[in-house]
């Protein structure tokens, strides 16, 4: 690991300050992503500015009957949060899905959604890789891509967002709220945080430079049947291979996101409409300008019976 | 952890920005200090320094193992501020003042804690070098299905937790061990669950 300076400051305002103005400064939280990356010298940041101590680990009710959730709140306790379960069941499962208990236990909500790629080329420092060295090539475009993206993506990356707590952000409309150094608070709806790869696979998100989540807050419950069903290789601790976030009404109708098979959590608005006529023909418009490798192109079938089964266990 | 104040934040950094050439390996340290098995413990540390390297190399408490140190083993798991956490992936400096518990805080040979004298009655091991992070983790386990914290094969969310074998497999699914000791474990954890109950 790369040596580096630390510093707990007080304020959101003045960590984003922090890694303002410091080149190569990051934030660190839970940093069970981070600290990975720090030992193998992927991420070699020369300041890290803890942000723990800032008081951003409440879950609080918003006037337009939403949840307020501080950036630092622990996967576990949000995953555990009576209101959480009650009201957003398919966030709970998200997050339950992920990970393993010790590392819930650590992870916060901001953490979560940017923790990076798990794509085999970005951790291997001896491959080419677009999102780790910027011009160096993508080396899974004709490698080892089982895992990958098989929706937008692009000739410089086909990596995917690993997650599975941001998917049901997604269904759920989640809005990440954030401040800069200069103390200026922005929103940022889920649905325009994480960025497709384009020619800057480096870059996964909108946020600028030194600007810090602070919360993410949900819209008022939209009752239903929440269901998150998570296809991997193995029964637990393992990142998906395809991943289905629903909302299902009484009358059929509902909300879709999948996840492991784009750079973000991949919803469409318009495909969703179809919902009530069942798995096909959501997945169908889903999926449509699919561009899988001739290993993953597994995943749009499964995508669709995915599907099929969340909506099966939805009705149920 | 949480509420740490400016005076400790100029303790651990005098100056911020431009405190040292970039991309050079002089290590920096810092003062840390913790609660460790119920003992105030002061170092002084390489700021890169893991909550396992500071146990382990520092401390000399070497029950916590080191086995992948990238959080997938959970060879290095420890009690901190309550919660099981894999020591690998954490920085030592980040958890000033924190309590931490390691398996030599939990029991020792004449004093065993009733989940260490479980996995011996129980052969919840073959080679050993897992066990401590799998004692840590299913003690906080049953700690966390008490707390009423759900699991991912829990069938209803807002209904009281209960201790089953698929709950056990699936909480301990971030403790891996290679011998295979997996049924044993559940055993030994299933015995003290009952106990406690």
């Amino acid at each position: 690991m790369k040596s580096f300076t630390y510093e707990r400051p007080g304020t959101p305002a003045e960590a984003a300050a922090a890694v303002a103005r410091t080149p190569d400064a990051k934030f660190i939280a839970g940093g069970t992503n981070l600290l990975d990356l720090m030992k193998l010298q992927i991420e070699t940041p020369t300041h890290l500015v803890d942000v723990n101590g800032l008081g951003l680990d409440r879950i609080e009710a918003t006037a337009e009957g939403g949840l307020r959730i501080g950036a630092l709140v622990r996967n576990t306790d949000l995953a555990a949060d009576p209101r959480v379960r009650k009201d957003y069941g398919v966030l709970s499962r998200a997050l339950l899905a992920g990970a393993s208990g010790q590392l819930r236990n650590k992870a916060t909500t901001a953490g979560n959604l940017l923790q990076r790629t798990r794509c085999p080329y970005f951790y291997d420092t001896a491959q080419a890789c677009n999102k780790r060295q910027p011009g160096s090539g993508c080396a899974a475009l004709d490698g080892v891509s089982r895992q990958l993206a098989v929706i937008g993506g692009s000739e410089a990356c086909i990596a995917t967002h690993p997650g599975d707590m941001a998917v049901a952000m997604r269904v759920l409309d989640a809005t990440v709220e954030t401040v800069d150094a200069k103390g200026t608070e922005r929103k940022i709806a889920i649905a325009d945080f994480h960025r497709l790869p384009g020619d800057k696979p480096e870059v996964d998100t909108t946020l600028r430079p030194g600007e810090l989540i602070t919360a993410v807050t949900l819209p008022k419950p939209l009752g239903g049947k929440q269901v998150y069903r998570k296809v991997r290789d193995r029964a637990s601790y393992a990142f998906a291979l395809v991943s289905v976030a629903a909302v299902v009404q009484p009358d059929g109708s509902g909300r879709v996101a999948f996840g492991g098979v784009a750079h973000k959590p991949w919803r469409s608005e318009e495909a969703e409409a179809a919902l009530a006529r069942g798995a096909k023909p959501v997945t169908d418009r889903a999926f449509s300008g699919a561009k899988p490798t001739h290993e993953n192109a597994f995943k749009l079938k499964l995508a669709e019976r995915t599907l099929n089964a969340a909506l099966t266990q939805a009705r149920a | 952890m949480v509420g740490v104040s400016a005076a400790a934040a100029l303790a651990v950094a005098p100056s911020v920005a431009g405190a040292k050439p970039a991309g050079t390996d002089t290590p920096v340290t810092a003062k840390v200090s913790l609660t460790v098995n119920g003992q105030r413990r002061e170092l002084e540390l390489d700021l890169r320094t893991s909550l396992l390297d500071a146990a382990r190399e520092h401390l000399h408490l070497t029950g916590s193992k080191k086995g992948c140190d990238h959080g997938q083993c959970g060879a290095c798991t420890m009690i901190v501020d309550g919660r099981r956490i894999n020591a690998c992936l954490t920085l030592a400096v980040m958890h000033q003042g924190s309590e931490i518990t390691t398996i030599e805080g939990l029991g020792q040979p004449e004093n065993l804690h009733p989940m260490q004298a479980a996995f011996i009655k129980h052969d919840g091991y073959q080679c050993g070098y897992c066990t401590p992070g799998q004692i840590c983790s299913g003690v906080a386990v049953l700690d966390e299905i008490k707390a009423g914290i759900p699991s991912h094969v829990t069938a209803d969310l807002n209904a009281p937790m209960q201790v089953t074998e698929a709950e056990i497999r699936e909480r301990m699914s971030g403790n891996i061990c290679r011998c295979g000791a997996y049924s044993n474990i559940v055993e030994a954890m299933t015995e003290v669950a009952g106990r406690k109950a």
